[in-house]
């Protein structure tokens, strides 16, 4: 009797060490999958910094339902097979929510695990394809690229009666999501393509690529490339003493473009779907937070990491349970506002797809500092 | 016409930079036959050095640049002299190679542990205006990146051919042995060859990061474009080095803009290849003896 007391003990302990969800019940688990090394270590620090600044306070005010939060952070090293391998790690650690990656490469290939095992997943990725794959998990953060572009194309046909683009692109997932739907969104304006001139992520050299752009006399420039290769692509046009206007969506107009490439991004212009430098206070709160505690301009990426972490607060709050299946189909249809849930900073709504929709800006850089010439309504 | 000859200029610039640490390769194999594969990080590390001096300890940039430039021939000169290739020399040039890909990986990731994974900006040294020349708009950065990278290779040359020290380093690449029995101060000669690829090291590192930025991962290409422009031009000449860095830097840009701009890292591969079938000296080298 008592050795099959004991056995049974035995039998009941090793289950419960091969249930990862078991951990719910001490703290709440929660995987940053993001880029820390590599070419995205730029945009995933910021992350990363602004995802532990939100769950410090959470923590501090109480945590979620009465459990604390704890964030562990994975590093993707920016490539979709470690990416792929971090998001399963982060799923056996017995992760509730995965926060990340931002490169949409990874996310092609690192979503399909979260959606096996029934895991929500808040992206940072912008290419148009990662809401289209009927992944009830995936949720954006920021927009696609598909609803940027007619904001920015009706700006360019409408204000600057621009006839003529030559397009510089970077040449993943994000890349050619994006001049994709650049391109189409072109075509609807009557707008023509003069030069279309991809590059690698992480090229150095931008001498043939702005060569290119130049000679080709379009009336404007589009560029659509990560944070590092923009600066260097900004650099490079100053250099050779490009006249044309430049103009570019949310990457382009990140701060840490603005930091690298210092005077040579005074008077690009573009939409951010973003920006620490939005005219509403929570967004404003939050930027002084973020620069008083590390020491640099948070970019959207912060914002939108530390958005996504009220956004697990709320909706987990709402459900009155830890419970992903549960959080999934929450978010679905959701609208948050800043009256729910300061956090969220402005108000954001989900579709059934995942894709997010919220207000957003049209930016100039004048004297290296962001200016906001215009907000453009939900779409 | 204009956009070749702004991609040409452009290219010379960039294959200059190239050209310097080409030559590093050539003068540390006619020294000591060694075959340094971590060339490339050699020119990434100068510039944190610059920044962690600016950044940390509040110096003035020329200031930071001085003791970058120390820092550089203690380190990557002396100290990687005395430390890596000494022990090893003795036991061939593969330890060498394997010892010196180590350093490489160990000085990348160094940076990125240690000081950041993220790209950094580096001051620029020059104007960014542009001149109009033959109609084509070329940057003063360019022209003067060109000019300070031919000047230090001329000058390198000068001190080689008309200095009684060049003269015994030559003497040294030439023959060691005989070169001892003559009463030339071998073991300096060498070690005055290191800290000449310090201080290329160091020249090339400043003079490509405003372009690039200051990144722990900059090396991986510098290191193996050079590595392939002292091939393509001839590991034993200086003057091929500087051919082959120039070479490849205007390859590498018009194959960008006339070829295709997704295989332009290939090209320099290609011609490697070309060069290794049809020339195996390389365009400058010599098939038979070693001279710096």
């Amino acid at each position: 009797m008592k050795k099959r007391a004991i056995a049974a003990i035995a039998i009941a302990v090793a289950l419960s060490a091969g249930l990862p969800n078991m951990s719910w019940a001490d703290t709440i688990k929660i995987a940053n999958v993001i880029e820390l090394s590599g070419a995205g270590a730029t945009v995933g620090s910021n992350w990363r910094d602004a995802l532990k600044l939100a769950f410090e306070e959470i923590n501090a005010a109480g945590g979620i339902l009465g459990e604390q939060v704890e964030v562990t952070d994975y590093d993707t090293q920016t490539d979709p097979t470690i990416s792929r391998a971090m998001v399963q790690k982060a799923i056996d650690d017995g992760a509730y929510v995965i926060m990340g990656p931002i490169y949409s490469g990874s996310v092609k290939v690192n979503m399909m695990v979260a959606q096996q095992n029934g895991v929500p997943q808040l992206t940072g990725a912008e290419a148009p394809f990662i809401t289209d794959m009927g992944n009830p998990y995936i949720f954006r953060t920021s927009f696609g690229a598909q609803q940027s572009m007619p904001k920015l194309v009706k700006y360019l046909a409408d204000e600057m009666k621009v006839k003529s683009v030559a397009i510089a692109w970077v040449n993943d997932d994000f890349g050619k999501g994006g001049r994709d739907s650049f391109v189409a969104e072109l075509g609807k304006h009557g707008i023509t393509v003069t030069a279309d001139v991809s590059s690698e992520v992480g090229q150095a050299d931008f001498a043939a690529d702005v060569i290119k752009l130049k000679s080709s006399n379009a009336d404007a420039i589009f560029a659509y490339l990560h944070e590092e290769e923009s600066a260097r692509l900004l650099k490079e046009i100053r250099k050779q003493g490009v006249t044309q206007p430049i103009f570019g969506e949310t990457t382009l107009m990140n701060q840490k473009v603005v930091d690298l490439a210092g005077e040579a991004v005074n008077g690009v212009r573009g939409h951010v779907g973003l920006t620490a430098n939005a005219p509403i206070p929570g967004v404003e709160e939050f930027a002084k937070k973020f620069e008083a505690k590390y020491n640099y301009k948070p970019d959207h990426n912060a914002i939108k990491a530390y958005m996504g972490a009220y956004v697990v607060k709320h909706v987990t709050t709402k459900n009155g349970k830890v419970d992903p299946q549960a959080f999934a189909d929450a978010l679905h249809g959701l609208t948050i506002t800043p009256a729910d849930e300061p956090g969220i900073l402005m108000e954001t709504s989900w579709d059934d797809k995942g894709e997010v929709n919220r207000d957003s800006f049209l930016v100039e850089v004048k004297d290296g500092k962001q200016t906001v010439v215009s907000t453009l309504p939900k779409l | 016409m204009n956009t070749f000859f702004q991609l040409f200029v452009s290219g010379l610039a960039t294959g200059s930079i190239y050209a310097l640490a080409a030559i590093g390769f050539t003068l540390l194999w006619q020294a000591s036959q060694t075959i340094n594969f971590a060339q490339g990080e050699f020119i990434m590390l100068p510039a944190f050095f610059v920044l962690a001096g600016t950044q940390f300890l509040g110096l003035s940039f020329p200031v930071a640049m001085a003791i970058a430039l120390a820092l550089s021939l203690l380190l990557l000169g002396f100290g990687f002299k005395r430390i890596i290739i000494d022990p090893l020399l003795p036991h061939g040039v593969l330890p060498i190679v394997i010892a010196t890909m180590a350093l490489g990986i160990l000085t990348k990731e160094g940076v990125k542990q240690f000081y950041t994974a993220e790209a950094l900006p580096f001051p620029a040294l020059f104007s960014d205006r542009t001149l109009n020349i033959l109609g084509a708009a070329i940057s003063v950065q360019d022209i003067a990146v060109l000019l300070i990278a031919l000047g230090a290779v001329a000058l390198l040359q000068l001190f080689l051919n008309g200095t009684k020290i060049g003269r015994c380093m030559q003497a040294t690449a030439q023959n060691p042995q005989v070169a001892e029995i003559l009463g030339v101060p071998v073991k300096r000669m060498i070690l005055y060859t290191f800290l000449i690829n310090g201080a290329l090291a160091f020249l090339a590192s400043i003079l490509i990061s405003p372009i690039y930025l200051a990144k722990f991962s900059n090396g991986e290409t510098l290191g193996l474009i050079a590595f392939i422009a002292a091939i393509v031009g001839g590991f034993n000449q200086i003057r091929g080095a500087l051919a082959g860095g120039l070479l490849i830097g205007v390859i590498d840009n018009l194959s960008a803009a006339y070829i295709s701009a997704s295989y332009r890292s290939a090209v320099p591969l290609i011609l490697l290849i070309i060069i290794i079938l049809v020339r195996p000296q390389g365009l400058l080298g010599k098939a038979e003896g070693r001279t710096v």
